[in-house]
């Protein structure tokens, strides 16, 4: 195994493990926009897209490459779309109502 | 140089997904977080676009705009009800554009005379998770969206069928590390990978359908964790981590609320074997007694603490809007509403929660399982809406119940409960429910939506 082989796997478990015990924390409140989000996120893989679509290496890598792309663009616009449409949902209590003790 | 300044931005990108997320553990700050993603996002693709790989541009723009184009529309004008499938169908597109890129790489590897062993494993990874995911996905927006039929498509043996396809492809896998220029190999791990995603989902039914959604996301990141690897990209290892935790954090805690194991899941033997027809007279006897909306709304309205709990059956009758009406009137009179929402209520996870919020009902007020369960014995009133076996006390008591060990909400608890559902028949499982028949419970029969509207008219007068 190469040296960087090593170091991606590092970067993997680590990532890994913040991921665990950054979601953890999330409540099943925002389940929904949770994966909305990382649906968003995971349109990452744009970046590997654009390398191929650009890369001019024949015509097939091209257009795979270029579907990608589009594949991917997709899933970042209407992801961070969605994901902000849905959080501007959640409100809080408008500040009136409800003086009385909640037990 | 300008690696350098890529590699940079790849990594403060990664920071800001990793505050994103932190972020998204309060619905205060939730939002402002998405934002930073979003910014991280633009930064990463930025960043990408002067690499010195990338010598024409015209095809990236056009990728780009169609992809802008057909976002949109899936961002803004889908309805809430239909995020389900909206997720399922966007995980599709996320593992096609990875599959593509795996198979991309893999010819230009091929052609070039580059491919590694590492790199081949990776790619091989890559388009077989991918191609599962794609396939998979489709099939769950399918279900979801009712264009296939909803019940489990079993077939004698399937497990065993699907397991040894699944084998076959880890073996093309091995074959091809072995000997990496063998094309035959690679188009066979793609092929069963479609296959297996396929065949992965049929045996799932509708009401499960939460749990494969989730296990989707999950496979959808171990495929960007693989273009990762294959690229020698830290950013695709670093999201696609992230998105595999999120879900399979999200697949085991909707298996758990299912009263499912997750090797289980895993294996897709549910879903057949769920509403057999043993234990259903077990427990259960005594009529359902039924009560008017005129009374019903009395007693909501002369309540001191009311607890609703909106079932699937809520959704489906898009009566969202009327039970926040019905909320802010009990509300002005004083009662103390909350809503307790069970993990599955709805069909993804958080389901319910956004479509409340999205009728208006403040995200104070929306109560998680365990956080409401203890205030169960306080509560005057229960007021459940289309919801079964997530109130069902047999998951407690019964042990020969199918749904026994199922954590439910303690809706029997309360000191009265008023039950609305569409008729007298079973719920999803089959299982009878010893609440409906319980003394305190009344039933109000009839469509949700017109029944709460009913209330709410009774209630304003009362």
């Amino acid at each position: 195994m190469t040296s960087t082989a090593i170091i991606q796997l590092f970067v993997f478990l680590l990532a890994g493990f913040v991921g665990f015990q950054t979601i953890s924390r999330i409540p099943p409140l925002l389940h929904t926009p949770l994966m909305a989000a990382t649906n968003a996120i995971s349109g990452i893989s744009l970046v590997a897209s654009l390398v191929l679509a650009g890369a001019d290496q024949g015509l097939l890598s091209t257009v795979l490459g270029t579907i990608a792309v589009g594949c991917a663009t997709a899933n970042v616009v209407g992801g961070f779309l969605i994901t902000d449409r849905m959080l501007a949902m959640f409100k809080p209590a408008r500040l009136e109502a409800k003086e009385q003790p909640s037990t | 140089m300008i690696a350098t300044g890529i590699q940079l931005a790849y990594l403060s990108s990664a920071a800001l997904f990793v505050l994103a997320l932190r972020a998204l553990g309060q619905p205060t700050t939730a939002r402002r977080g998405m934002q930073m993603a979003a910014f991280g996002m633009l930064v990463a693709v930025c960043a990408t676009l002067v690499d010195q790989r990338i010598v024409s541009y015209e095809w990236l723009i056009v990728g780009l705009v169609a992809g802008g184009v057909i976002g949109y529309p899936l961002g803004m004008w889908v309805p809430m009800t239909a995020m389900p499938q909206r997720i399922a169908f966007s995980h599709a597109f996320g593992a096609l554009a990875a599959t593509l890129v795996g198979v991309g790489e893999y010819m230009h590897g091929f052609h070039e005379g580059t491919l590694t062993y590492g790199k081949t494993v990776a790619l091989g990874f890559e388009v077989f998770f991918g191609a599962l995911t794609v396939t998979g996905s489709l099939m769950a927006f399918g279900k979801l969206q009712e264009l296939l039929p909803g019940a489990p498509i079993t077939f004698r043996g399937q497990n065993v069928f699907n397991l040894s396809l699944f084998a076959i492809g880890v073996i093309c896998l091995v074959w091809l590390v072995v000997s990496p220029y063998d094309t035959a190999f690679f188009v066979a791990i793609l092929a069963i990978g479609l296959a297996v995603g396929v065949l992965m989902v049929l045996p799932i039914g509708g009401a499960d359908m939460p749990v494969v959604v989730s296990l989707l996301n999950s496979y959808a990141g171990l495929a960007a964790v693989a273009t990762g690897f294959a690229l020698d990209n830290n950013i695709l290892i670093v999201v696609g981590a992230l998105d595999g935790a999120s879900g399979f954090i999200l697949s085991m805690a909707m298996s758990k609320a299912m009263n499912r194991s997750f090797a289980n899941v895993l294996f897709g033997a549910f879903g057949a074997e769920a509403g057999g027809p043993e234990a259903t007279q077990a427990g259960a006897s005594g009529e359902m007694v039924g009560i008017d909306a005129d009374d019903a709304a009395l007693r909501l309205a002369f309540a001191r603490r009311v607890i609703i709990v909106p079932g699937y059956g809520l959704a489906v009758a898009q009566a969202q809007h009327q039970v926040r009406e019905l909320a802010d009137l009990l509300e002005k009179r004083d009662v103390d509403v909350r809503f307790a929402i069970h993990p599955v209520a709805g069909r993804m996870p958080g389901h319910m929660n956004v479509l409340l919020a999205e009728a208006g009902v403040s995200y104070d007020k929306l109560f998680d399982m365990e956080d409401i369960n203890e205030r169960f014995s306080d509560a005057d009133v229960a007021l459940v809406i289309g919801a079964n076996d997530v109130v069902n006390p047999a998951a407690r008591t019964n042990r020969s119940s199918p749904i026994y060990g199922m954590p439910i909400l303690n809706v029997q608890d309360a000191k009265s409960v008023i039950v609305l559902k569409r008729g007298r028949g079973k719920g999803f499982s089959g299982v009878e429910n010893d609440l409906f028949v319980s003394p305190k419970t009344n039933m109000l029969f009839g469509d949700a939506k017109q029944s709460i509207t009913q209330l709410c008219v009774e209630v304003k007068q009362a």
